[in-house]
Parts: C-alpha cells; sequence; structure tokens
C-alpha cells in the first residue's frame, strides 16, 4: 500500500524563539531550519511500515519555499522513496494546505496519510483532521500506536487523561504523537543516495488551489516576560510564603 | 451575535473547562447557546443549563457520539453551527481532534488555543510554544474557535436555568469505530489541567527517585511531570514531558525540581501563576522565572517539603 507523508519546514526546535522589533513576525532570517519533529515522527512511522512489507511505497510531499526540498530530501534519506514539493513562497494557512495536500491526494491515492500533529512554529494542530474531513477520510489524531490490518487500520491515540484506541476504515488519516517512534538519523550512504531518488515539483496553482488567508496577523510579540523572584533560605521558608504570600497551597 | 459552546463532558459530569470557554464566549459577546453530544449525557446536559450565562442548552443524545469519535462530530457541530456566528470548544484532545473538520466542512479558517479575546473577530494566540505572541483576525463568516481553558476564568457553574432542546439530528459518518479506552487510574489530575504540577529533571537520577515527587505531589492533589532531559534519560515516560515538545502546562503553582530550566522546558511552563524551582546550581537558569528559589540538594529539600506540607495542609 503506497503511504503518504507530509512535512514542514520550520525552525529548528533548539533555536531560540526571538520577535521582530516591529512586532509583524518571528525573526527567521540566518536561523536554522529543520523538519518539524512531529513530521521527523511520521515519516519514522512510514519508514517502519515498509520496513514490515506493510507499505510498499512512501511519498513525502512538503509545502513551502525552494529550500523545504532540503526537508524532502532528509525524509527520501531516512527511507522514503519519492518527493513532491509544492512551491510557494506565500504563507499558506492550515485550510490552504489541507486543500492542497488534499489534490495530492487525489493524484496519488494514498491508503494512509501520515501528518505530524502540529508544526512547532504555528502549533495550529489543525491540518491532518481538515484534509480528512475534505478527503471524507476518518482520523487518529495523536496516534502513540498504528496497526494495519486488511483494510483497517487500529490508531491508539494520546488523550486527555489516557489512551484510545480507535479503528479507522482506510484510507485514512493519521497525526503523529511524541510517543509512536524514536525518528532515526540518515546513515551518509543514504543522504548520498537520497540526492537521485525523483522529486516533482509543482506550484498551487498547478494543483487548482487558492491558497489566500483567511486569517492575518495584526501583530506577534514577546511573551510577558517573568522577573525572577526571590531566593528562599531553606524549605521551611519555602512553604511558608507559598501558603501565606502567594496563597497557592 | 450568537454563538455555540461545545461541551466538554465525560457522559455523567460536565467537566470545567466548559464553563472556562463560556467566559471566553462572554468576552466575545452575545446569546450563547452550549451543545452537548454524547450518548445518555442528560446529566450533563442539566449542569450546563445551570451554568451561568447560557441561554439555551442543546443537547445530541446518540450511540454516534458516545466516545467523541471526530468524524461523527465534526459532521454534527458543522450542521448544528451554521447558523452561528461563533463555534467554541475547549482546546483539549477532543475538541483539537473534531475542531479543524468542523471549520474545513464549513470552509473557514479555525483560530487554535486562544487566551484572550481582544474583539468579535480577533483573538491572541500563543505560537512557537509560546515563545511569542500572536494577535490574529478572521476574515471569516463563521469563526471556528479552539480556547485554552487555564486562559479564561470558569463562569459560576451554578444559578443559571436555560431550557434544554433536544436534537434529533444523527450524524454517524461510518468512518471509523471506537475499540477500545484506557484511562490512568492514577488518583492524580491530569498534567495539562492540573491546577499544581511537581516536575522533575535530570537531577532525579533515576526513574525510583520520582516516588518523592508522586509523594509531595499526592499531598498537595498535584500531578507529576518531568522535563524532557528526564524523559530522553529513561527515568519516566513521555507521556510525563512538560516542555515545547511535550504538554504545555499554566497551573496556579509549578514546582521544578532538579531542572536547570532548559528553553525548551521553559516554553511549556512559564505561563504558570507560580513557579518554584529547587536546584543546587544556583546558576541554573530555571531560577531567571521562577518567583520562587531554593538553592538547595533536591534530596535533602524534597523530603523536608513532604513534611512541612504535612504540618500545613
Amino acid at each position: 500500500m503506497k503511504v503518504l507523508v507530509a512535512v514542514k519546514r520550520v525552525i529548528d526546535y533548539n533555536v531560540k524563539v526571538r520577535v521582530k522589533p516591529d512586532n509583524t513576525g518571528v525573526d527567521l532570517a540566518n536561523v536554522k531550519m529543520a523538519m518539524n519533529p512531529f513530521c521527523e515522527i511520521a515519516v519514522e512511522e512510514a519508514v517502519r511500515l515498509k520496513e514490515k512489507g506493510v507499505a510498499s511505497e512512501i511519498v513525502v510531499v512538503s509545502i513551502g519555499p525552494k529550500a523545504s526540498q532540503e526537508q524532502i530530501r532528509t525524509a527520501l534519506a531516512l527511507g522514503a522513496d519519492r518527493g513532491i514539493h509544492v512551491e510557494t513562497d506565500e504563507e499558506v494557512q492550515s485550510l490552504e494546505a489541507a486543500k492542497l495536500l488534499k489534490a495530492v491526494v487525489e493524484k496519488e491515492e494514498p491508503k494512509l496519510v501520515i501528518l505530524g500533529k502540529q508544526s512547532i512554529d504555528s502549533d495550529n494542530n489543525q491540518t491532518g483532521q481538515m484534509l480528512a474531513a475534505l478527503t471524507g477520510m476518518g482520523q487518529g489524531t495523536f496516534a502513540s500506536e498504528v496497526v494495519v490490518e486488511g483494510d483497517k487500520v487500529n490508531v491508539t491515540r494520546e488523550i486527555d487523561g489516557g489512551l484510545m484506541t480507535v479503528a479507522l476504515n482506510l484510507p485514512a488519516v493519521v497525526t503523529t504523537d511524541l510517543r509512536l517512534n524514536e525518528p532515526r538519523y540518515a546513515s551518509l550512504p543514504n543522504i548520498m543516495k537520497a540526492k537521485k531518488k525523483p522529486l516533482d515539483n509543482m506550484s498551487p496553482a498547478d494543483l487548482g488551489v487558492d491558497i489566500a488567508p483567511r486569517l492575518s496577523t495584526l501583530k506577534v510579540e514577546a511573551p510577558a516576560s517573568r522577573q525572577a523572584g526571590v531566593k528562599v533560605a531553606d524549605v521551611a521558608e519555602l512553604v511558608d510564603k507559598l501558603k501565606n504570600e502567594a496563597k497557592v497551597i | 451575535m450568537s454563538i455555540l459552546v461545545i461541551a466538554e463532558h465525560d457522559n455523567s459530569s460536565l467537566k470545567q473547562a466548559t464553563l472556562n470557554v463560556v467566559a471566553a464566549a462572554k468576552a466575545i459577546g452575545g446569546d450563547i447557546d452550549v451543545l452537548v453530544a454524547g450518548e445518555n449525557c442528560g446529566a450533563v446536559a442539566e449542569a450546563a443549563a445551570k451554568a451561568e450565562g447560557v441561554n439555551k442548552v442543546l443537547v445530541a443524545d446518540n450511540a454516534a457520539y458516545g466516545h467523541f469519535l471526530g468524524e461523527n462530530l465534526g459532521e454534527l457541530v458543522a450542521e448544528v453551527g451554521k447558523g452561528y456566528s461563533h463555534i467554541l470548544a475547549a482546546a483539549g484532545t477532543v475538541g483539537k481532534d473534531f475542531m479543524p473538520r468542523v471549520a474545513a466542512l464549513l470552509d473557514v479558517a479555525q483560530v487554535s488555543d486562544i487566551m484572550r479575546v481582544e474583539s468579535e473577530d480577533t483573538f491572541v494566540r500563543p505560537i512557537y510554544a509560546g515563545n511569542a505572541i500572536a494577535t490574529v483576525k478572521s476574515s471569516d463568516s463563521i469563526k471556528v474557535v479552539t480556547v485554552r481553558p487555564t486562559a479564561f476564568d470558569p463562569v459560576a457553574g451554578e444559578g443559571g436555568s436555560a431550557a434544554v432542546e433536544q436534537l434529533d439530528v444523527v450524524k454517524d459518518a461510518g468512518l471509523s469505530q471506537f475499540v477500545s479506552e484506557e484511562l490512568a487510574k492514577s488518583d492524580r489530575p491530569d498534567l495539562a489541567s492540573a491546577g499544581i504540577v511537581v516536575s522533575g529533571g535530570r537531577g532525579m537520577q533515576n526513574g525510583d527517585n520520582f516516588k518523592m515527587l508522586e509523594q509531595v505531589a499526592d499531598l498537595m492533589g498535584a500531578a507529576v511531570g518531568a522535563s524532557r532531559a528526564a524523559v530522553d534519560a529513561g527515568f519516566v515516560p513521555n507521556d510525563m514531558q512538560v516542555g515545547q515538545t511535550g504538554k504545555i502546562v499554566a497551573p496556579q503553582l509549578y514546582i521544578a525540581v532538579g531542572i536547570s530550566g532548559a528553553i525548551q522546558h521553559l516554553a511549556g511552563m512559564s505561563d504558570s501563576k507560580v513557579i518554584v524551582a529547587i536546584n543546587k546550581d544556583e546558576e541554573a537558569p530555571i531560577f531567571q522565572v521562577a518567583d520562587y528559589g531554593l538553592v538547595a540538594d533536591l534530596f535533602e529539600a524534597v523530603p523536608q517539603l513532604e513534611e512541612e506540607l504535612k504540618k500545613v495542609l
């Protein structure tokens, strides 16, 4: 079965985020970029499904500027078979990303689409669910286990307070949570091989999708910074302050 | 304006997060209806009708909604919600699951995890795990919004007397089936919604030592969390991780024990009301965000903390 994985290029999670002085956004100039951590987990899951003989082909798709090809190549080095780059320099919001992915799904007809549950930049947690709704597929969100059995996939989901398992008809959409797997690192020979794997390039217009955003960002600010408080001498003083000053216990 | 709030519940009781979301709805202004979708959820509807500021409670009681499957809830809420100007739900795992489906079916954007209402179409929300705060304006006719419950003080859960109306809309998408559920049996509250969180870091040295934190947590009715360093070292499972790639928490009291305060951890807890840090390294960055810092060996301080708490609680 064919598996489609969507990956996003975002700021590296180790980089300290700085808001631009003019409050128009976050400063991304000369900042290290990487594959969104949840998307790495999505790629790893697809590769494991292929290693188990469940998946036959892994297609990786990314939407974004030319440099997003780096993340596609990373996924190819990790074991994906071919890439699709939907190239645009415009901001693509979740609904429009889902529409672009829907167009790719209609062309590729995968049995399973795996995405990260959210990207660590916009933190929306929407695209997978929107894609599932637009394509009429079931969804296994925040997955910690994915088991394909015949024409169904059982997905164990991380929910508030525990775990829940659902059975979805295939084709289906899965979004990954942290515990699903631990992504591997790409080996140097595989990085070299990935350079020769096929990568298709297309535009949102080629897919017939209008990507005009519905939400406008009026301003972006740094969060109210916390002031360092006081040092207490011992535990007794700490408990006294918590009870009588902060009144939180 | 008319606002539809989707109740969060477990079929037997209304979760407090619903009252926080109603508070967000009040901040927008307009008539507030609450939709209770579930199975045998009459008691929930009665509770919702008592909440302050609620105009009407709509009940969709059917097996299709019993396990809150996103496919079914998505279709139901898109159908019921299309006559409203706003659709709001708590940004818990249920709301996060079905609300984007609602938005997609209505062909509108969703505004996720809002922490403040600026006006009927403008909302403030965290991005980059709270390292930046964005003010966003929606141009859509229906605003689909998920609300961070901890950011809004709940409305009163008693005193209201809204009318309760049964809906006979049954939407079973037939795409998914519930198989099983395994809810943590711990009496401790859920990490993401706990009022007090006690977290341990690499300084805990091993998983067994987390028992010390659990004892302190149980005294206070707190949840137990961990830093990524503690998770990566294998001390505790990943679902306890607080941070940018783990759970984002904003309790009344956060106690960080043996946690240095890496950026990725601070991103997950710096919205807490009061932060306590216990660390033997007085240069640890965690002290820069802590309201109360104690420079001490945690293996001495934590047992002392347990004893002191026993005296006052």
